[in-house]
């Protein structure tokens, strides 16, 4: 009988399905648990690439707890491109829903910063703008113009401290409290860092993303929040290679 | 994106070379030893930027790179993913590599990528279609492919070719040649109960472009037999090291890779298996 | 806010940031760059370890095997729900409390 890939991919994903028939050892008897080393390499090397790119999850929930969800995600959720830098993307939203994970509100957040700091390790290379550039530009000008920022350059906003997290479980950090936070992950050079954000600084950062002009950028961020330090936020930005032209004014 | 490299080496050297892995970058670029060059698994290079692009572009300035891509599906029922094809093209037009190889499996159905080199039955229908997707991927790529015999854990009661007739008459259909992982020879005979030096002899050795050499894993099938698993962690077993001399006694010096994936040695245990297979090929050049 | 206001603003701002930036270290070298760790997320073509039987374990994966036992860094962090406005506390006990009993 012939095996065809839809069968022998159900069988795959299904643990207690049973092993397609038209199988063998070579010398006729069948197969057996010889299908399961196919069974074993797909489940165990999806659930390696989940736990490397989701360490900070893993950390939260625990290994064996990961492996659970692992197995569960993998097989709702297979690859749909042979990347496997970029699988999970859609662990937040699992997250929210799998029964088990579902009352820990702040983990499709921590997912979503786990998603963005592999996407940012990943983006194109942008050389970035000659600081002075800025300086030389007429300030009404440059008020009227956008900044381009780095490809590398990913936003996470969340109610949830977010950051607090991440440090807490890969670097040690202060048990987190109660508070959003938004963060900022940022490439200098090859590797990227979330950055808490102050008081408005995701707002701002945002605008500049959506291509608003920096006068526009900067009074809508100070307009939510009061003292909002754009001088501090540049520094930060320019710091880390984050900001690479000027856009032409809308 | 970078600019393009600057890559001067057009094919690979009849010596050793490793499978590349970023721990071993200031090994490879300060004591690389008996190794001449590299492969990289194409699909870890298909981001836009960042460090994994700036290694292999500074690292295909001192060694020949061979692009070995793990995630085509050329087995696969369905069409070839026109994405990935262009993603491979792009890969490839700008490391200019001295090599391209895929496997003879398939990983992709109904979109979903499984991660794993699956089996195929060996029949007259499945030959036109491998055939007919590596005519593509060569049309696509703009260069000649080297396709790899795979490592079986069993068989299918529908196939009616041997591998060694398939692999013969694809390369006779597509022009292109073949990549020989030896470990894999040597897995997929102990679990079918085959003879590899007869496979060996039956493999049509002038068309290999490049060799492979790897370690496996024992295990046990239902009823107590050998079951050899293509692991890749760690040394050649000592079976396979012999099965490869007689290879290279019987088809001459080929550039041969040492495959090393899971718990990665140090640089020297590595660099002291190509060693070994530098040893080898010295004995017929 | 004005339109002076915030011209005077942005160039304050602009000239403080690069004056903190100036003296930033310079930044490294193409090959030191290339130096350090990868990140997750690799294609290989080994296969998995040497057993069958990882990938073929028939474990509820609607998750009714969650255990509470090796729970994780989240049993020491209690935060208080807010996005969804409930009451429920973002805590294991919670989490216990809607597990199935038995």
């Amino acid at each position: 009988m012939s095996v065809d890939q839809t069968l022998f991919r159900e069988a795959l994903l299904t643990p207690d399905a049973p092993r397609p028939a038209g199988l063998s050892d070579g010398v006729g008897q069948p197969a057996g648990r010889r299908f399961d080393v196919y069974r074993n390499n797909v489940a165990v090397s999806l659930t390696e690439a989940l736990e490397t790119a989701f360490a900070v999850i893993r950390k939260l929930v625990g290994d064996a707890n990961f492996k659970l969800l692992a197995g569960a995600f993998l097989r709702q959720h297979p690859p749909s491109s042979p990347l496997m830098m970029f699988y999970g993307a859609e662990m937040p939203e699992f997250l929210a829903r799998f029964e088990p994970t579902a009352s820990l509100g702040y983990l499709p957040d921590v997912a979503r910063l786990e998603l963005a700091l592999r996407k940012s390790y990943h983006a194109a290379d942008a050389a970035p703008i000659d600081p002075t550039r800025l300086q030389a530009m007429a300030p009404d000008v440059l008020m009227a113009s956008p900044l381009v920022v780095a490809p590398s350059l990913q936003l996470i906003r969340s109610p949830w401290p977010i950051f607090a997290l991440w440090d807490f479980n890969m670097n040690g950090g202060p048990k987190p409290t109660a508070g959003g936070e938004d963060v900022a992950v940022l490439r200098a050079e090859m590797d990227p860092e979330p950055v808490r954000l102050p008081a408005g600084g995701g707002t701002f950062l945002s605008q500049l993303l959506q291509g608003a002009p920096l006068g526009l950028a900067f009074e809508t961020a100070a307009a939510e929040a009061e003292g909002f330090d754009l001088s501090h936020m540049l520094t930060l930005l320019i710091g880390a290679n984050a900001i690479t032209d000027i856009g032409d004014t809308p | 994106m970078l600019d393009a490299t600057k890559s001067h080496f057009d094919r690979l050297p009849h010596a050793p070379g490793v499978g590349y892995k970023p721990q071993h970058f200031s090994d490879l670029l300060e004591n690389a030893g008996s190794v001449e060059w590299l492969e990289i698994h194409a699909e870890n290079y298909m981001g836009d930027g960042g460090r994994p692009l700036a290694q292999l572009r500074h690292l295909s300035e001192r060694f020949a790179i061979s692009v070995h891509g793990v995630g085509l599906s050329i087995g696969g029922e369905g069409r070839l993913d026109p994405d990935h094809l262009a993603r491979l093209k792009h890969l490839v037009g700008w490391l200019n590599p001295a090599s391209f190889s895929e496997h003879l499996a398939w990983s992709t159905h109904d979109s979903a990528f499984l991660n794993d080199l699956l089996p195929l039955p060996y029949t007259e229908a499945t030959l036109q279609r491998v055939a007919d997707h590596i005519d593509e991927v060569q049309e696509v790529v703009g260069r000649q492919m080297l396709l790899e015999n795979p490592s079986s854990y069993l068989a299918f009661d529908e196939s009616t070719l041997e591998e060694t007739e398939f692999l013969r008459e694809i390369a006779r259909r597509t022009g292109c040649g073949l990549l020989l992982d030896v470990n894999n020879v040597f897995v997929s005979a102990t679990n079918l109960e085959t003879d590899p030096i007869s496979y060996i002899d039956a493999f049509p050795l002038d068309l290999v472009g490049e060799i492979h050499l790897a370690g496996h894993d024992e295990d046990h099938d239902d009823h107590g037999k050998p079951l050899l698993i293509d692991s890749h962690g760690r040394e050649v077993a000592e079976p396979v090291w012999a099965l490869y001399e007689h290879v290279i006694a019987k088809g001459g010096a080929r550039p041969s890779l040492i495959e090393w994936d899971t718990d990665v040695p140090d640089w020297p245990v590595l660099e002291a298996e190509a060693s070994r297979a530098a040893r080898i090929l010295e004995t017929v050049v | 806010m004005s339109n002076m206001k915030t011209n005077l603003a942005v160039a304050g701002a602009v000239a403080a940031a690069l004056t903190a930036s100036l003296g930033a270290p310079a930044h490294a070298q193409a090959k030191e760059k290339c130096f350090g760790v990868s990140l997750a997320g690799k294609n290989d073509c080994a296969a998995g370890p040497g057993t069958t039987c990882a990938g073929t374990s028939t474990v509820d994966y609607q998750g009714n095997a969650w255990t509470l036992v090796d729970a994780g860094t989240c049993a020491e962090i209690e935060l208080p729900a807010m996005a969804d406005g409930t009451e429920r506390m973002g805590s294991l006990e919670e989490l216990d409390r809607d597990l199935p009993t038995g």
